[in-house]
């Protein structure tokens, strides 16, 4: 667990909004992760001190408003491309840092290309991805990470694999190629699970402050409006059905930068 | 100064190194594989960045992240190619960032071919992808040009903040011609404009935001007017053409890149047998000239468009046509080239 930043100013204050969080309210629906998510990333910039040379990018969903809530420097990217984007500013900026903001839909499925390739190639940036096993703000249709049997707006019978294919894991995938640096794969679902996925958060942008390589989190979320649950329904199906076929852990970790 | 012997597409590459250009993010279609060996080769030795991408859709996303990241940064390729970039240049345009696009022709649709062609006229002076946009288009006509014209459209990227294209063909990329290009400028001595709204990291400032995203309600059409008030700027401070022979002329050649080589040789030709024809050669695409086509054509009552397509810019020129003149159609598409010859004859058939 990292450490708690205690304010000066108010020495009995243990926590509260990351300094680099707008003091806006989240328009995320109730019981979706993408809060918890936007927090841990403003925590982990405040703890490494990095709001001034962070840019942040942005893909297409309800991820999408990144910059209405943190507090860098944001580019919105077309949708799927935004690894793509990611590594031309990377290219530009080497000693800033830079990290992507994506869902399902827009990493695995229409940016599959960009993410594998922007991860073989050792692109030296962070990617957040949220898995929600659905696309979010489009209402609900299915994606790459959709379970067998999960009833979406597009697979309204179940998803079947003869026909739509098995749910993609993109960790176990991306933890084969050599460019990567850290994969792992957490969840918001039980207060350990947030801590351990803190952790996750923090050392992806240590791995890229490190200059090791692409550093890659997937966190399993929630996404209660589109699931058709109540927002305690929805975090038992995390635990139920999600981290069975989603097992939670790191899937590479690299100690040495020895890509080079 | 010395000329050299030099490849169009080499004088392009060497052109976006002498304009400061140091990223260049590609994939490999033929007929312009010159530029991406090129700057391959050359960029190491500068400091530049070059990246095969795994596709043009991941190019021109890349330029998009180095265009926002405050550099100067192109891509370049051919019709197949173009067509995937085109959503990355709706988002430059729609994000308003500066970016240059080489685009070299060859015949299509589909995969058509890899000889020369006109026919992506249409597909670049009307933007190319989704929504209310246009692109900066000029179209060299020589290797001189080529090497000119993209230190040209680099300038203007970033005087408008809007993506550039510079229109070319397989002819011009693959065709040799003495240039004068001066020693390769130190990267300090090249003036770039400053871009405060660049995101380099909030260091001293408030954060920077580009987007294309506008869901308020107005929000949009509000931002399409402004474009529109930027592409009326480009048409008053930058268009672009060359006129030859035009002040005793009875008929006027209008006719762009490779294609106004040919033509220019069939007027000449002409002329030697007392036929008085002049030539408008549009050098912008877009903005297009229309004021001068208008006017010409107000003194000149017959034109003739000679055209490696169906008739594209055909249309330009009509819309802009004074009343009174006539206007006739010389076609060559699918890599059909007009020889000298062919536009005599065109020529003597309606003078």
């Amino acid at each position: 667990m990292s450490e708690i930043i205690t304010p000066a100013t108010d020495p009995k204050k243990i926590m509260g909004r990351p300094k680099c969080l707008n003091d806006v309210t989240f328009h995320f629906c109730p019981g979706c992760n993408h809060g918890n998510v936007h927090k841990m990333i403003g925590e982990a910039i405040d703890e490494y001190g990095i709001q001034d040379r962070t840019i942040g990018v942005a893909g297409v969903g309800c991820g999408v408003f990144l910059y209405n809530y943190v507090d860098v420097d944001v580019l919105e990217a077309p949708h799927g491309r935004a690894c793509a984007e990611a590594t031309g500013i990377n290219r530009v900026h080497p000693d800033k840092i830079i990290f992507t903001y994506q869902g399902d839909g827009d990493l695995a499925a229409i940016g599959l290309a960009e993410t594998v390739h922007t991860a073989n190639r050792g692109e030296n940036i962070t990617v957040i991805f949220v898995n929600n096993t659905v696309y979010g703000m489009t209402g609900g249709q299915m994606a790459p990470t959709t379970l067998l049997g999960q009833k979406s707006t597009t697979s309204p019978y179940g998803r079947e694999f003869m026909g739509d294919g098995y749910p993609i894991k993109m960790c176990e995938m991306l933890a084969t190629l050599e460019g990567t640096a850290f994969v792992a794969r957490v969840a918001c679902d039980t207060p350990k699970n947030l801590m351990t996925a803190k952790k996750a958060i923090k050392k992806a942008f240590k791995m890229q402050i490190d200059q090791m390589g692409f550093s890659f989190v997937e966190i399993l979320s929630t996404c209660p409006t589109n699931w058709g649950m109540t927002p305690q329904q929805a975090y038992k199906r995390v635990a139920a059905e999600m981290i069975p076929y989603f097992p939670l852990g790191i899937f590479k970790e690299r100690t040495t930068a020895d890509y080079m | 100064m010395a000329l050299t012997l030099t490849k169009g597409n080499e004088a392009i590459a060497e052109g976006a190194i002498h304009a400061g250009c140091r990223f260049y993010f590609g994939y490999p279609i033929t007929p312009q594989n010159d530029i991406p060996e090129y700057l391959a080769r050359e960029m190491p030795k500068i400091g530049g960045t070059f990246i095969q991408a795994e596709s043009e859709i991941a190019s021109i996303n890349m330029v998009l992240g180095a265009a926002a990241a405050g550099a100067r940064v192109m891509t370049s390729s051919s019709g197949p190619g173009v067509s995937l970039m085109q959503e990355g240049i709706s988002y430059l345009a729609g994000s308003e960032l500066p970016a240059l696009v080489v685009y070299i022709s060859r015949i299509g649709p589909g995969l058509g071919g890899i000889a020369p062609t006109q026919g992506d006229y249409k597909q670049v002076t009307s933007g190319g992808g989704h929504g209310d946009y246009y692109t900066i288009v000029l179209a060299p006509a020589s290797v001189q040009e080529m090497f000119s014209l993209t230190i040209k459209a680099f300038e203007l990227a970033d005087k408008y903040r809007n993506p550039a294209v510079l229109l070319c063909d397989a002819i011009l990329g693959q065709m040799k011609e003495p240039v004068e290009i001066g020693p390769r400028p130190d990267f300090k001595d090249i003036s770039l404009p400053d871009k405060p709204w660049a995101l380099n990291g909030n260091a001293g400032r408030k954060s920077n935001l580009i987007k294309s995203l506008y869901l308020g309600d107005g929000e949009m059409e509000v931002q399409n007017w402004m474009l529109f008030d930027k592409y009326n700027k480009m048409k008053q401070e930058d268009t672009y053409f060359e006129t030859t022979d035009v002040d005793d002329a009875e008929l006027l050649v209008v006719a762009f890149g490779s294609c106004s080589r040919m033509a220019q040789t069939g007027i000449d030709m002409a002329r030697e047998q007392g036929m008085k024809v002049g030539m408008l050669r549009p050098i912008s695409l877009f903005p297009f000239p229309e004021k001068a086509v208008a006017e010409l054509s107000a003194r000149i009552p017959k034109v003739l468009v000679v055209e490696m397509n169906t008739g594209q810019m055909y249309k330009d020129v009509k819309v802009n046509l004074d009343r009174a003149a006539d206007i006739h159609l010389y076609a060559r598409p699918g890599g059909g080239l007009p020889t000298p010859d062919d536009v005599l004859e065109e020529i003597k058939k309606i003078y």
